[in-house]
């Protein structure tokens, strides 16, 4: 029975991911990503885990989606490489190699299988969150997270940097080369709103059902990107206070949390007993804004002018 | 065969289909979507792994779900990254191709 849903399942995940790679229109290929992202999502709800299927989705699909959609408009992009035929057999050989030897693992992995859920499960309740997941993410391996949100912070730096000095503290350029129509207009007006509650909620139910501080501000940098393309707000300046200390509040709020933690509980990254919740909800908070924020920006790309 | 099984088996081919296009894409933009579409293979199998480490009462192993969330947020991390970077080359690319308005200044 199982079978009966699995199998067209995999079988659109490989088409899509085959018409992906294959050659032809920039868009449409993009678009079968985007479709991969989406079908990999419902994937992840088979192998029950919704956390990573929300994920997948928005961030995996739809916002790599959108900064890949860019590189597509951009003609320069397609100075295309030819290979020979006998690269192409020994690239064949490769793939076909690494299939076998995963499949193998797949196949041959040890049973009963390894796992710290027992470990997790007797934990969970000193945190206070029903989530497992968001658990982990938060308390049990927060330095992952901490650095995590460093990555978005990094790569958002690396972007900048690739803008001419007196460009700096500039705007970035728009995302669509055509001024926004009527059509979009009413879109924006009509899905920010909503999508904006979607993400708070996204973020606080986190704690207990599926969801977090990455599925939340993925959907809240998503709604900013709408309204910016929209035009009912303008591109931000990047050199703003406000911007660039929501930028840090994460990974700051993070780590100071942390830093308290040797004094007023037991290690770094640890919490104290008793207000655990309140800083656990206070450290999310601040990096669902950051995420957001970041995820936003790296869409939006480096600063190219129309200075604050 | 049990849904872990096919799912593993399908992000051994997801990994295979992302190391080919990566070695023969055309373009920068096949390269991209090459190294995305092995990134989403890479950690399906890792879900595999998650889905078997059910017990305690949760569906899956929560440690590899939240590693797998990490490293989707990473991988688009270096995709806008690499976006960037293509971006700024096209630039450079095209304006030493073009011709040269002042002898000022050595690129």
């Amino acid at each position: 029975m199982s079978l009966l849903l699995d199998a067209p399942l995999a079988l659109v995940a490989i088409a899509v991911a085959i018409r992906a790679v294959a050659g032809g229109d920039a868009f449409a290929r993009v678009a079968a990503f985007m479709a991969y992202g989406l079908v990999l999502g419902f994937i992840w709800v088979r192998l029950a885990a919704p956390d990573v299927a929300l994920t997948e989705i928005a961030v995996g699909g739809g916002i790599t989606g959108l900064v890949l959609l860019q590189a597509a408009g951009d003609a320069r992009f397609s100075r295309e490489r030819g290979v020979g035929l006998l690269y192409h057999v020994c690239a064949a050989i490769l793939a076909l190699g690494v299939f076998a030897a995963l499949a193998a693992v797949v196949l041959l992995l040890p049973e009963p299988a390894p796992s710290l859920a027992p470990q997790v499960a007797t934990n969970l309740p000193a945190t206070d969150l029903g989530n497992p997941v968001t658990g982990v993410l938060i308390v049990f391996r927060a330095l992952d997270t901490l650095l995590e949100t460093v990555v978005l912070l990094v790569a958002l730096i690396g972007v900048w940097s690739l803008s001419p000095d007196p460009l700096w503290r500039g705007r970035p350029a728009p995302l669509w080369p055509a001024p926004p129509s009527g059509a979009l207009d009413f879109l924006a007006r009509v899905v920010v709103p909503v999508g904006v509650l979607v993400g708070i909620y996204l973020f606080w139910a986190g704690a207990d059902v599926p969801g977090g501080a990455f599925q939340g501000g993925a959907v809240l940098a998503a709604m900013a990107l709408l309204a910016i393309m929209a035009g009912l707000m303008p591109a931000p300046a990047l050199g703003g206070r406000r911007l660039r200390l929501a930028l840090l509040a994460g990974p700051f709020a993070f780590l100071g949390v942390g830093i308290a933690g040797w004094f007023v509980a037991d290690a770094f990254l640890d919490y104290p007993d008793g207000i655990t919740k309140p800083l656990i909800i206070a450290v999310e908070v601040a990096i669902t804004a950051s995420i957001a924020v970041a995820l936003a920006l790296l869409v939006l790309g480096p600063p190219a002018g129309r200075k604050a | 065969m049990s849904t872990p099984t096919v799912m593993g088996l399908l992000g051994a081919a997801l990994s295979a289909i992302g190391i080919y296009g990566l070695m023969v894409g055309r373009d920068a933009l096949a390269r991209l979507l090459a190294f995305n579409l092995l990134g989403g293979g890479v950690f399906l199998v890792f879900g595999v792994v998650a889905r078997r480490g059910a017990g305690a009462g949760f569906g899956a192993d929560p440690v590899p779900q939240a590693l797998v969330i990490t490293g989707i947020v990473v991988a688009f991390s270096a995709t806008a990254l690499a976006v960037a970077l293509l971006r700024r080359l096209a630039e450079l690319r095209e304006k030493a191709r073009a011709p040269r308005p002042a002898p000022e200044g050595e690129a």
